[in-house]
C-alpha cells in the first residue's frame, strides 16, 4: 500500500536572517518540528536566497553528504581541502563531510541575489575521508526528460555520494505524462517542485510544495503547466 | 534550573571546538569535551551526564566499541550520533536525545 507524506511549500519553516532567506523543509536550527525531521536518510532540504555580497562564513561540517544545487546566480565555495570553485545554475555540487571539512559560501555577486538548494543526506558510513565534487548537467539535459545528477556509483551519471540514493532533474512542457519507475522499491522518492505545477500519483503540487512517497515502484507525474522537477530517491531505512 | 550535562567526544579539534560553543551559548547545558575514546570513558564513568554526542573522527567499528562501553557503565544514558559538525541539527540531535533518556 503505497504511503505519502505532503509538504506544501506555506508549511516549511521561515529562517529570516536580513541577508539569508531560508524556507525549511525540515528542522533546522531553531526551527524545530518532532514532526518534521528527515525523509529517510534526507534530513535536510532548505530552499535559501542570499543576498549580493553574503554568504555563510567559514563553519564546519562532519557525517553529511551536502549537495548544493544552484537555481539563481552563482556561490563561491572555499574549503579545507583547497577546493576554490564558483557553483552556478544547471551544476550539482556534493561534499561528503566525513571526518569533518570546513567550507565557506558567498554569493559571487556583489548586487544580485543567489538562489539554491541546500540538500543534507545521512551517509552510509560515517567517518569516511571528506571529498568535494562539482559536475555540470545542464549540457546533458533534453527537453521533457529526467536526466540522473546523482548516484551512489562514481562511474554512474552525475555525482556521487556515499548513501544509496539517486537524484533527477527535468524541464518539462505542460502536458505531459511522465512514469519514472524507481531504482529500488524499498526506496523512497521524494518528488520537489522547482517551478511550474505538477500532479504526482494523484496528488497535485505546486512550486516549492514537497511530495515523499514509499511504498511504490514508480511516480506517474502529469505537468499541468511547464514545470522543473527534483526527484529524490532515497533509503527510507539507512 | 539546573543545566544539562552534555559529553560530547569528537576527534577533530576544530569541530569539537565548534559544538563546544555552540552547545554552550544555548545557556541550557554544560559540556564537557573530550578527543579520545579512553578520556570518553574515564569522564563518562567519574560524571553524571545527561547526554552523549559522539562527533566525527573515530573509525566506525571503534566508534561501536566505544558506545558499547558507555552503555555497559550507565545504560540508562542516551548517546547520540552527531551529524553535521555543529550545524544546524545540532539542538534537534540534542533534544531527540535527551527524549530518549
Amino acid at each position: 500500500m503505497a504511503k505519502s507524506v505532503l509538504h506544501k511549500a506555506d508549511t516549511r519553516s521561515i529562517a529570516d536572517h536580513g541577508w539569508l532567506k531560508s524556507f525549511q523543509t525540515f528542522s533546522f536550527g531553531g526551527n524545530y518540528n518532532p514532526e518534521r525531521i528527515q525523509f529517510g536518510a534526507l534530513r535536510v532540504l532548505n530552499d535559501d536566497a542570499i543576498d549580493g555580497g553574503t554568504g555563510f562564513g567559514e563553519h564546519p561540517h562532519d557525517n553529511m553528504e551536502i549537495i548544493s544545487i544552484v537555481l539563481e546566480g552563482g556561490l563561491k565555495h572555499e574549503d579545507s581541502m583547497h577546493n576554490v570553485a564558483v557553483i552556478e545554475p544547471g551544476e550539482v555540487q556534493v561534499m561528503s563531510a566525513g571526518t569533518g571539512i570546513y567550507h565557506q559560501e558567498y554569493n559571487k555577486e556583489d548586487q544580485v541575489p543567489a538562489k539554491f538548494l541546500q540538500i543534507w543526506l545521512f551517509p552510509n558510513q560515517r567517518n569516511v575521508t571528506p571529498r568535494y565534487q562539482q559536475e555540470r548537467y545542464d549540457t546533458t539535459l533534453m527537453p521533457n526528460q529526467f536526466i540522473q545528477i546523482l548516484s551512489p556509483d562514481k562511474d554512474d551519471a552525475g555525482v556521487w555520494i556515499y548513501q544509496d540514493a539517486w537524484f533527477h532533474i527535468g524541464k518539462f512542457e505542460a502536458g505531459l505524462q511522465i512514469d519514472h519507475p524507481l531504482k529500488n522499491a524499498a526506496d523512497g522518492i521524494y518528488v520537489f517542485v522547482i517551478k511550474g505545477s505538477i500532479r504526482v500519483n494523484g496528488q497535485d503540487l505546486e512550486e516549492r510544495d514537497g511530495f515523499g512517497l514509499w511504498e511504490i515502484d514508480s511516480l506517474d507525474i502529469t505537468t499541468l503547466t511547464e514545470a522543473e522537477v527534483l526527484l529524490m530517491e532515497v533509503p527510507m531505512n539507512y | 534550573m539546573k543545566k544539562k550535562e552534555i559529553l560530547v567526544m569528537c576527534c577533530h579539534p576544530g569541530i569539537l571546538a565548534t559544538l563546544t560553543r555552540l552547545i554552550e551559548k544555548s545557556g541550557e547545558f554544560t559540556v564537557t569535551a573530550t578527543a579520545t575514546a579512553e578520556e570518553t570513558v574515564n569522564r563518562f564513568s567519574a560524571g553524571s551526564f545527561d547526554l552523549v554526542l559522539l562527533g566525527a573522527g573515530l573509525a566506525p567499528e571503534a566508534e561501536k566499541e566505544l558506545e558499547g562501553d558507555l552503555k555497559k557503565i550507565k545504560p540508562e544514558t542516551p548517546v547520540v550520533y552527531h551529524f553535521g559538525g555543529g550545524s544546524g541539527l545540532l539542538f534537534t540531535e540534542i533534544q531527540q536525545g535527551l527524549n530518549q533518556g
